[in-house]
């Protein structure tokens, strides 16, 4: 049977943010080979900046265009353009703070920067992906980059083993998503998002076994965006990769498969929501309270943030077991907040750790607010925001996220995340008092200032983060209105 | 030629699958380890090969072959994450690579 394959214009328009940083990212390659070795190479820094710009600027233009594209394996919806937004300002941010670090760890290269503008294409087509073939590739596009780059200073022992075991648990985890994706296509007959909803609304099909392809494809996201039971990756793996790249892979994979988490269990699997519904729960609680209890025996930063990072999706996870509009609306609006604080945080760290990250005790901040005032400032920010302090984005994300939670009559799941956040205080404020309360040791040597790469990302993300704390209307009114298309 | 009922391959791929999980969790060597998840692999690609060969449609064989690509890479990344692992510690030893920790 020939199968008439017409591509219209159109369908390229819509694909173009991918497209763009496929080329930027083999550009970046192609010149670090004929760039003489010895000379600076941070200008290929400066071509990926350049390049994920210009994919914001046509993330935007192909949403004036939204539809499907390529016979439905795309959508570009406001879900969709807002995930690529998200995920292109994550790697903005992250291309601009890696500069000064790749400089001092003397690991300055091209393929750096192509890496993460490939595993931003991942994400982008993640995000936007409307059939499971789209999923599964886009998923592994974005993983498969990050594999490479969390070992990226390759004669570092930390660096080796973060990657190790960031790949065996992700293509474990790819493993079931696989898996799960097989059963359904066998079940339904179609890997279409929306036809799979549609079979499983009208039939009295076994749906036992459909239950079971949802299951084991929940496992592989919970992997992805490291649920409890799934989760011990995540602490080992921020604490040994380099700053940079730990504050990358918390926020962009991870926004991303949240992302396509949250359209396959709203759209396809809706109709078996009071299956799922009550595994969605005990893992977001769990996920709550692993995260925050492992937290507060943390001594060094990176791995707390990891376990917090982990709180985190568990909070996101108490949105998607609202399973409704608002419910979404309030995840979109929580991962970006999480993101810009998360960075945040993990960049001002990487700039404390000095040359191979030997500061990264919360007794190494000790001081940190009369050495350098201003970065000090900006780190008690993105804290205070992680705590979920008013004027910061990280209350409105956890307001939205309970009071969504509230509405679809989740009062205990409410009070218990409640608890869980004034838990997790705990941790942060410890952060905080290290940093303003303590002496600072005799060890410490200043700081090289700041290069402006740094200043640039580090003020961006705490205006960022003021900014969803102050007027969180506006993100969050397009977030309502891309939630609605999950009817 | 007699025919093979399509639930044989899923049971057989379901053992493939669990035997794949077995070895991932309890195997030692990273090696084995990287192996046991090839074997998962290949049990979804023989599910997907019967499933679509009972569909009678082609989507599945072209999903299989997603599947092998990606593989494909997916090893050339680990196998090189696995040689810089030995270089440095000279063990490919799970037990050993844990340095990582409070």
């Amino acid at each position: 049977m020939p199968i008439d394959i017409q591509i219209a214009a159109a369908d390229y328009l819509r694909f173009l943010p991918e497209i763009i940083l496929t080329v930027f990212g083999i550009v970046i390659m192609m010149l670090e080979a004929v760039t003489p070795e010895g000379s600076k190479k941070s200008f290929l820094g400066g071509i990926a900046v350049l390049g994920i710009v210009l994919a914001f600027v046509a993330n935007i233009g192909a949403f004036t265009d939204a539809g499907i594209a390529f016979q439905n394996m795309l959508i570009v919806d406001g879900y969709g353009t807002f995930f690529r937004g998200l995920v292109l300002v994550v790697g903005f941010l992250c291309v601009l703070a890696s500069f000064n670090y790749l400089e001092r760890e003397g690991a300055q290269s091209g393929e750096y920067y192509a890496l993460i503008l490939f595993s931003l294409v991942g994400q982008c087509i993640l995000a936007t992906s409307n059939d499971l073939i789209m999923v599964f590739i886009g998923l592994e596009i974005s993983s498969i980059a990050t594999y490479i780059l969390a070992g990226y200073l390759r004669d570092d022992r930390r660096n080796n083993e973060s990657a190790l075991k960031y790949f065996l648990l992700g293509s474990f985890a790819t493993a079931f998503l696989l898996y799960g994706i097989a059963w359904t296509y066998g079940l339904i007959g179609s890997t279409n998002l929306e036809e799979i909803r549609r079979v499983l609304s009208v039939g009295e099909r076994p749906s036992v076994l459909a239950g079971l392809a949802a299951a084991l494809m929940f496992v592989g996201f919970g992997f992805k965006v490291s649920v409890v039971p799934f989760q011990m990756w995540a602490p080992d793996v921020y604490q040994g990769a380099a700053a940079p790249v730990s504050a990358f892979m918390s926020a962009g994979p991870k926004a991303a498969a949240f992302a396509v988490f949250f359209r396959v269990f709203m759209t396809s699997f809706r109709p078996l929501n009071d299956r799922w519904i009550w595994l969605v729960w005990g893992c977001a609680l769990a996920t709550m309270i692993i995260g925050n209890f492992a937290a507060l025996l943390q001594t060094n930063v990176k791995r707390l943030l990891g376990y917090s990072s982990i709180a985190h999706a568990g909070y996101v996870l108490v949105a998607l077991t609202a399973s409704s509009q608002i419910g979404v609306a309030a995840a979109m609006f929580y991962l970006a907040s999480y993101a810009l604080m998360n960075i945040g945080a993990f960049i001002v760290i990487s700039h404390i750790a000095a040359r191979n990250e030997r500061y990264v005790k919360i007794e190494d901040l000790a001081g940190l607010g009369r050495r350098e005032p201003a970065t000090a400032a900006l780190l008690a920010v993105f804290v205070f925001s992680l705590i979920g302090v008013p004027l910061t984005g990280g209350f409105f994300g956890k307001f939205y996220v309970f009071q969504a939670a509230l509405s679809s009559h989740l009062v205990w799941l409410t009070v218990l995340g409640l608890v869980n956040s004034a838990i997790a205080a705990y941790y942060y404020l410890k952060i905080v008092v290290a940093i303003y309360m303590h002496e600072p040791s005799e060890a410490m040597t200043a700081l090289p200032p700041p290069s402006l790469g740094l200043r640039v990302a580090i003020w961006a993300s705490a205006l960022g983060t003021l900014f969803l704390g102050i007027f969180p209307g506006t993100l969050l009114g397009f977030a309502s209105y891309s939630a609605a298309a999950f009817r | 030629m007699g025919h093979v009922p399509l639930s044989w391959y899923l049971i057989l791929s379901a053992i493939l699958f669990a035997l794949g999980v077995a070895g991932f969790v309890y195997r030692k060597s990273v090696i084995t380890v990287f192996m046991s998840i090839e074997l998962m692999l290949n049990a979804v690609n023989l599910t997907f090969i019967a499933f679509s060969y009972e569909l009678h449609r082609i989507d599945g064989h072209i999903f299989s072959f997603f599947v092998m690509v990606v593989a494909a890479a997916e090893a050339a990344v680990g196998l090189a994450i696995i040689l810089t692992i030995f270089k440095n510690r000279g063990t490919l030893q799970i037990d050993e690579v844990d340095s990582l920790k409070l």
